[in-house]
């Protein structure tokens, strides 16, 4: 089938960026999107062309590198999907996509589609360490974790920190990751020795890299590829007011 | 540093962090939320005929400092709400520097991406409300007075709302309220943290039933003016 691209070209992050307008005249719809942007490139390549610059790895959904925005939603159409494993069956023949990369002032374009996310590395460093004992490794099962517990945790340390969510939110805000971030911590046993410094400390990282706020739209929940839920959003919120009130020095 | 200017300094930085600043949204919000409620419920006691509305208004005002203190409390309310919303809104401008050139929304509600023009909205009502019906200045003839001199609130009414744009505005202004409650009644419990697979189902059912009985309870009054029902 035919796609027709509109794909946002930015040479670096000094550089204006502009739509520039792409024809694959033989998608198969068995490629990924990504596989489909590497046809692409190929013939750029052979045209003495820039071929376009996007962020990749595993390609299986699960590292977080790769994400763009499809026609106003971060990762496409397809719910609970990555871009690198969002198929071009989801799409017809003849369809026109623009492509542009997540906008936020935390997040600037390095080149094309790609941008820097070193934001929310800060962010996680941050939050700082926990208090576990190192050395021989420990017995097994000799922290007990409730099984409900367990999985809360795992469903928000799901979180690939792709950065769709602060795509998604019109305010850029950061909250559903550092809300999920915070959250699986939070939720275990091993997370309550440093639980509220480490809430004050990640959001105020968050605070200073300038991304946005929350106004509860939930549109960082519908494109998140891993149906993180902003009931974690509410927890780094319930973590963040008890730590301010309760915190006795500083 | 001694203990108060540590507490200081502690509520300097809540303020300064955008969750704290969200906390500050939702407790004024929920504190308006109540007040509108039970703005509602006085007024409704127009149905009850003059006597009983005036004697309403009449316990009000002879409340006397209580009720500057009130009305202060109030006004303070609204200014932290305005000025927290103002200042997340600047900040949220600034995050998004760069727009997206096709913009989609997956499930975002239309009253919750539009807050921050129904808010400034209401802001502008409730000003023209209080020079309406509170001082008078914009009610033809003034302030009416019972013989015992109190304010006849229920004439006042009647009168205000028989000029059909008045009563257009404010038609108008309480689908606006009705929007940002819409979104605003729910928000407020997940800014503070309340959020729980159990509950916010039936908390986004109590937001949406405290707007439409708002919404209706105040719209009726001036629709029953102008129809002849209250008069």
């Amino acid at each position: 089938m035919r796609i027709i691209l509109h794909i946002w070209r930015q040479k670096d992050a000094n550089s204006p960026g502009k739509m520039v307008r792409y024809e694959v005249p033989d998608v198969n719809e068995h490629m990924s999107f990504l596989e489909m942007l590497d046809v692409l490139n190929e013939r750029l390549i052979e045209q003495g062309e820039d071929p376009v610059t996007f962020d990749h790895d595993c390609r299986e959904g699960i590292c977080g590198a790769c994400g763009f925005v499809i026609n106003g939603i971060p990762h496409g159409p397809q719910p609970s999907t990555t871009v690198c494993q969002l198929h071009m069956r989801h799409f017809k023949d003849g369809d026109e996509l623009y492509l542009e990369p997540w906008r936020a002032k935390a997040f600037p374009v390095i080149k094309d589609l790609m941008v820097d996310r070193s934001a929310f590395d800060r962010i996680i460093s941050a939050g700082g360490f926990i208090s576990v004992p190192t050395g021989s490794a420990p017995d097994g099962n000799a922290i007990p974790v409730p099984k409900e517990k367990a999985d809360l945790a795992m469903d928000a340390a799901q979180c690939i920190g792709c950065g769709a969510c602060v795509a998604a939110c019109p305010n850029a805000s950061a909250m559903l990751f550092t809300g999920a971030k915070i959250s699986h911590l939070a939720l275990l046993p091993q997370g309550q020795p440093e639980r509220r410094d480490r809430a004050l400390k990640m959001v105020a990282q968050m605070n200073a890299e300038a991304f946005g706020a929350c106004t509860n739209i939930a549109e960082c929940e519908a494109v998140c590829p891993k149906d993180i839920k902003i009931e974690n959003i509410a927890r780094m919120f319930r973590d963040f007011i008890s730590a301010s009130v309760l915190k006795r020095a500083g | 540093m001694s203990a108060a200017a540590a507490t200081w300094e502690r509520t300097i930085r809540f303020w300064e962090a955008s969750v704290g600043k969200k906390v500050v949204m939702a407790v004024t919000g929920a504190i308006l939320f109540l007040f509108v409620i039970g703005h509602m419920l006085g007024n409704l006691q127009i149905y009850l005929g003059p006597e009983q509305l005036n004697a309403y208004g009449a316990k009000l005002h002879d409340l006397g400092p209580l009720l500057w203190a009130i009305r202060g409390f109030l006004l303070l309310t609204v200014a932290l709400h305005i000025t927290a919303a103002a200042q997340l809104w600047w900040m949220n401008r600034a995050a998004r520097p760069t727009g997206y050139i096709r913009q989609s929304w997956v499930q975002a509600s239309f009253a919750s991406r539009t807050m921050i023009v129904s808010g400034p909205l209401l802001a502008g009502f409730i000003i023209y409300h209080l020079l309406h019906f509170t001082t008078g200045d914009f009610l033809s003839g003034g302030l009416a007075y019972t013989a015992d001199g109190h304010i006849d609130v229920y004439a006042n009414v009647v009168n205000g709302f028989s000029y059909w744009p008045a009563s257009v505005v404010y038609i108008l202004s309480m689908i606006v309220l009705g929007y940002h409650l819409s979104h605003g009644v729910w928000s407020m419990f997940q800014s503070v943290g309340l959020n729980h697979p159990r509950y916010m189902p039936w908390i986004r059912r109590f937001a949406t039933a405290a707007t439409v009985i708002i919404v209706a309870g105040n719209i009726s009054i001036p629709v029953a003016v102008l129809a002849g029902i209250v008069r």
